[in-house]
């Protein structure tokens, strides 16, 4: 038995990657998430409109934070501020009670404004000063379905697994049994590679995709309000981040083990930390950031809002332009490593690459 | 047109792989290069090719539209039939349509898997993987054809069909360059070259070689092993005198070419240790 340890001991030594997951993964994971993991909602953006938002804004206490005033407007500017994420409670003022509109698919945030509310009512009624009548709409999510707001985040996380686990096990399979040698001499261009391996893959996921919302929408009643050509959209750049995360992560890894483990360390921070399960507002600001440099806390941000607000594209610009400059950096720095695999002889400027003729070097 | 590598040298790190090589790759012709593991075979076949680059030296291959090239570990995809094997090597050369079929029939009844098209290629017996992976590397008509290790762990009968098929692809013009750890496969080319720590020690015909034997060769028939360089050959020993001076009780002999090929990586230690003593 003693030899069986210290074998099992020595293996371990010369796997890195595995024992910094066993040593250094759950320390960091545990550090990170015990920031990340808050249901509390410290602020809540409110806009305050109609002949009495001055007077009503100032009289707002946190968590309200009030991000917007308008004396002027009227309740279609509220619904605008929702719909497009600016603001997750707006308040209508007007000769008789106070409407209160809320953004329902902040889960988190409309429970933290109810009970300010509430709490305001009763300090009010305690102080003798009669409180103003307040009417609450929550909108978009009526009656707080947690599946609603769910779902379209969901459809995202499995897209992010199937993107990046299946097509990083597909190109190392290629690495493991040797071929991927033949294909290099083959007269590929490495793109024809990295696309020929992508391209099933990314009609898989759209099929996937296709079904999950279905799914989604027939079994749970989650409506899909807005435009499918955005959440298409939304969809294909976040599915390009995933696939060339998939494409990356074979670059650097030399067995399916390797690239399962690398997957798994980049899907599950992103279980917890992209806004899915906790609002990202929650989060300490040490780890907020990392929130903001995951491609699902963007997808996120696009799915729900096209399936439960129909928020228009105009809205939704920064997150696509983030998911399409992601898809970007990460597909160039793939294709980059992946070329060092499919065309090895060109990295030397001594060497030329085989051309049309026969080739000197 | 000649392919091959001229005074080739690949460095992995501060490891010299492959030592000043010179490879001549004519077509219509098979080389044979031959080497113990970790000879540098593979790095050769590889920097042939264009998997490795040169750090010094010239290499001379055609473009990759005519390269036929089968790694030692593989060759074929094991989830694929034999069909959707020889269909992916035509469709990534650009052979399709009625073309394909007709070559990859002509391929399957050489190689005798003509039956077994719709078997995935898991299936098959180590033998038959290795035909098929030469089969598809030569559905292309390549001019230039690179092997490694064609033959390891073939059964023999395989061995002799596998290299039928090489010859025959070298009777129609292509340029085989094979690797091997079998001495006896190297009589089977017209080229032969003994690779060692990556430095060849012996370049030419079978028969150049065995002439170019320095010193004599000579049989003892006894237990005890005998005196200076000397190795086991069945019931007797061989003894190799470089300086022509046989022992005593040795009797000479004609040496074949696996005794060269020793006698080739004996003269070239005994080289390196009077250079390494030199310096």
């Amino acid at each position: 038995m003693w030899a069986m340890i210290v074998k099992e001991f020595r293996q371990l030594k010369r796997d890195r990657r595995t024992l910094a997951m066993l040593i250094v993964l759950p320390v960091l994971l545990l550090v990170i998430f015990g920031y990340a993991a808050r249901f509390d909602v410290p602020s809540v953006p409110t806009v305050v409109v109609g002949p009495q938002a001055e007077q009503v804004a100032s009289q707002l206490r946190a968590p309200f934070q009030v991000v917007e005033v308008d004396p002027n407007a009227g309740r279609a500017l509220v619904e605008s501020r929702l719909r497009d994420g600016v603001a997750v409670v707006g308040v209508v003022t007007g000769r008789g009670a106070l409407l209160v509109l809320m953004d329902g698919t902040q889960l988190f945030s409309v429970q933290a404004a109810e009970g300010a509310l509430a709490r305001m009512a009763q300090a009010a009624k305690a102080s003798g000063a009669g409180a103003p009548a307040v009417t609450v709409q929550v909108l978009y999510n009526p009656k707080l379905a947690t599946s609603w707001i769910m779902i379209p985040g969901l459809t995202g996380l499995i897209l992010l697994f199937l993107g990046a686990l299946i097509t990083s096990l597909g190109i190392v399979r290629e690495r493991q049994s040797g071929t991927i040698e033949q294909l290099a001499v083959m007269p590929f261009r490495p793109w024809d590679v990295i696309l020929g391996k992508i391209v099933p893959y990314l009609v898989l996921a759209c099929l996937d995709l296709t079904v999950i919302v279905v799914v989604g929408i027939a079994l749970f009643a989650v409506p899909f309000a807005g435009n499918f050509a955005v959440f298409a959209l939304g969809a294909l750049l976040f599915l390009l981040v995933t696939l060339g995360m998939g494409v990356l992560i074979s670059t650097v890894s030399q067995n399916q083990g390797q690239a399962i483990q690398l997957a798994i360390m980049f899907v599950v921070p992103q279980i917890l930390l992209s806004g899915l399960i906790f609002p990202i507002s929650s989060m300490a600001a040490g780890v907020r950031w990392i929130a903001y440099v995951l491609p699902l806390s963007y997808f996120i941000d696009i799915s729900r809002g096209v399936m439960l607000k129909d928020t228009p594209i105009t809205a939704l610009w920064e997150p696509l332009l983030v998911l399409a400059g992601m898809a970007m950096v990460v597909l160039g720095l793939a294709m980059l490593r992946f070329r060092r695999d499919l065309a090895p002889s060109t990295r030397r400027s001594r060497v030329m690459a085989p051309g049309p003729g026969p080739v000197s070097t | 047109m000649t392919w091959g590598l001229e005074s080739a040298s690949v460095r992995f790190g501060t490891r010299t792989a492959l030592n000043r090589v010179t490879l001549r790759a004519e077509p219509s012709t098979v080389s044979v290069v031959v080497g113990g593991d970790g000879a540098g075979k593979s790095t050769l076949l590889r920097a042939l090719v264009g998997l490795v680059p040169l750090c010094s030296g010239l290499v001379r291959r055609p473009s990759k539209n005519e390269i036929g090239y089968i790694p030692a570990t593989a060759g074929l995809y094991v989830d694929l039939t034999v069909g959707e094997n020889l269909a992916f090597a035509g469709g990534a050369y650009g052979v399709r349509g009625a073309e394909l079929i007709k070559r990859s029939s002509d391929i399957l009844e050489r190689i005798g898997l003509s039956d077994a098209r719709a078997r995935l290629g898991g299936q098959l017996s180590g033998g038959m993987q290795r035909k098929l992976a030469v089969g598809m590397a030569l559905l292309h008509r390549p001019a230039l054809l690179a092997l490694d290790e064609p033959t390891t762990g073939v059964d023999p009968v395989s061995r002799a069909e596998l290299w039928r098929l090489v010859s025959a692809a070298a009777a129609e013009g292509t340029a085989v360059v094979a690797t091997t750890t079998y001495v006896d496969e190297a009589q089977r080319a017209s080229m032969v070259m003994l690779l060692e720590q990556g430095r060849s020690i012996a370049t030419g015909s079978c028969s150049e070689i065995v002439a170019a034997i320095p010193g004599r060769l000579g049989v003892v028939r006894s237990t005890a092993q005998p005196q200076g360089l000397s190795w086991r050959w069945g019931t007797t020993w061989r003894v190799w005198a470089p300086s022509n001076d046989l022992p005593e009780g040795a009797e000479p002999l004609q040496p074949g070419f696996e005794d060269a090929v020793i006698v080739a990586s004996l003269s070239d230690e005994q080289k390196v240790w009077r250079d390494a003593r030199a310096r």
